[in-house]
């Protein structure tokens, strides 16, 4: 019964965060200061991950089409679609699900310990919304583009590992990573990108905002935020991809 | 004036307010005291509305709080200022901007304004030049202080101080007690103090009700605390050996 309970306050949550602001002004600044802090500052581990799983990828594939049959641009062509389609839409949110997950949960987690959620709302400020909107909205903002640059150096990688380690020659790797190029691919792959984004954050800020307790209850919050953020997203990368492309 | 009325509110099995009426006078410190668990900080929590009751009348100049709607209640609660227990200031905001966060909020004042209204509520709280410190840069009692002046940026006509000067030396917390006093005689406000510190009840005690086990067993002000009859308030206020001693030789 306490799934129903959490699902029903989660949504109670939504619908404080979605009400209107208090001064738009305020709001537009948190915003782009989210964007920053979630998005901008996530940038160096979506490049190094980026860059060296887009690597392993075009090695793995250039190891297992080993067969005559298969032509060496297939290797190009296998990176492209691995990453487009899974690896940078569903793996980098996974792993931006626990950084950010539990920045999230922690600062808004401390706040509440802290009683700095009961001042605000003292105040009359709907603390919900202060905190959490611009958290949604600035990780929905950035989060595609940040996906983009992961699929960009990804491919990257994969050219310059395959190079290096002679799997692959550069102009093989090109003509794979063009041919029978679809856009709708990229389409489908930023569409689950803002649905994660809205999961990531929205889940993550529940687990911080009802903390109750001490600090202990801080570090449980942001655990729970990145397993139950986890675990949604990849139920909804299912049912996304059999929406989107079945 | 704050009027409440048989406030009722348990936790589970537990009954933490019964019954409890009390009528907290305009232009006064009025003090709620009672011993650690007793309820103090759930009757504060419950008269602002951030912990819902069971039962019973909360009256802001005689209108009831708790059959306000949710747009009304976001109204009086800009006529309110609270100092919290550990001072809640916002940890990623400077001093200064935590003082004008409501005032950025709610008002359409310019950035010279607010920096004004900043100053002069520092100043208030005798505290200059913190205005760009931010609150881990500041020791226990310039907290306090900033936090008072936070709650009294918008001009509140109620003032909320859960255990203000806990965690504090004595003569750090005499200066918040009398910074309250003197603010609340100033403003004209209503002042609502929790506390369980003695020293607090006998510098500012103008209208004291004690607590105990969620009920309210005694009423009056500092004079009467120390001459009560009441076996309860008696063993909370002479709580030491050597506060008994003094009494005994007293009488």
């Amino acid at each position: 019964m306490k799934i129903f309970f959490n699902i029903g306050r989660y949504f109670i949550l939504l619908n404080k965060v979605f009400s209107k602001p208090e001064k738009g002004v305020i709001y537009r600044n948190r915003f782009f200061q989210e964007v920053y802090s979630l998005g901008i500052g996530s940038l160096g581990i979506v490049a190094i991950i980026s860059v060296f799983i887009g690597a392993v990828i075009t090695i793995q594939a250039a190891f297992g089409f080993s067969s005559p049959w298969i032509p060496l641009y297939a290797v190009g062509l296998a990176t492209r679609d691995s990453i487009v389609l899974e690896f940078s839409p569903a793996i980098v949110s996974l792993i931006l699900a626990g950084k950010v997950g539990s920045n999230i949960a922690g600062e808004i987690g401390t706040m509440r310990v802290t009683e700095q959620i009961d001042a605000m709302e003292i105040m009359g400020v709907n603390s919900a919304a202060y905190l959490i909107l611009p958290k949604i909205l600035g990780f929905m903002f950035i989060l595609p583009f940040l996906i983009v640059i992961s699929m960009f150096l990804g491919m990257l990688g994969g050219l310059v590992f395959g190079v290096l380690t002679n799997a692959v020659t550069a102009h093989q790797y090109m003509v794979g990573i063009q041919y029978d190029f679809r856009p709708y691919n990229v389409v489908y792959a930023l569409v689950k990108v803002v649905v994660f984004a809205f999961l990531i954050t929205s889940i993550s800020a529940y687990h911080g905002y009802y903390t109750k307790g001490g600090a202990l209850e801080v570090g449980r919050s942001s655990t729970k935020a990145v397993v139950y953020a986890s675990v949604t997203l990849l139920f909804f990368d299912l049912l996304l991809t059999q929406l989107l492309l079945a | 004036m704050i009027e409440v009325r048989n406030l009722y509110k348990k936790f589970g099995e537990k009954q933490v307010l019964k019954d409890f009426s009390f009528t907290f006078e305009q232009g006064k410190p009025n003090l709620i005291i009672g011993e650690s668990g007793t309820g103090k900080s759930v009757l504060l929590k419950c008269m602002v509305g951030l912990i819902e009751l069971d039962s019973g009348e909360v009256k802001y100049s005689g209108t009831d709080f708790l059959r306000m709607n949710f747009k009304e209640k976001k109204l009086i609660r800009r006529e309110i200022g609270m100092l919290f227990q550990g001072g809640a200031l916002f940890d990623s905001m400077t001093v200064e901007e935590n003082i004008v966060f409501p005032i950025s909020l709610f008002t359409d004042a310019s950035e010279e304004e607010k920096r004004e209204r900043a100053n002069s509520c520092l100043k208030r709280v005798n505290l200059e030049n913190v205005n760009h410190l931010f609150p881990s840069e500041l020791s226990g009692g310039m907290k306090k202080r900033v936090a008072i002046a936070r709650a009294i940026s918008m001009e509140p006509k109620y003032l909320f101080c859960d255990e203000p000067n806990s965690g504090l030396d004595p003569k750090t917390s005499i200066l918040i007690d009398q910074l309250i006093n003197d603010l609340t005689y100033e403003l004209n406000i209503t002042t609502v103090v929790i506390t369980h510190d003695m020293n607090s009840v006998l510098e500012i005690g103008d209208h004291i009700a004690f607590l105990y086990r969620g009920e309210k067993c005694w009423e009056g002000n500092k004079q009467e605390i120390l001459h009560t009859d009441n076996k309860q308030l008696n063993d909370f206020v002479y709580a030491t050996k050597f506060l008994k001693n003094f009494k005994d030789k007293l009488i």
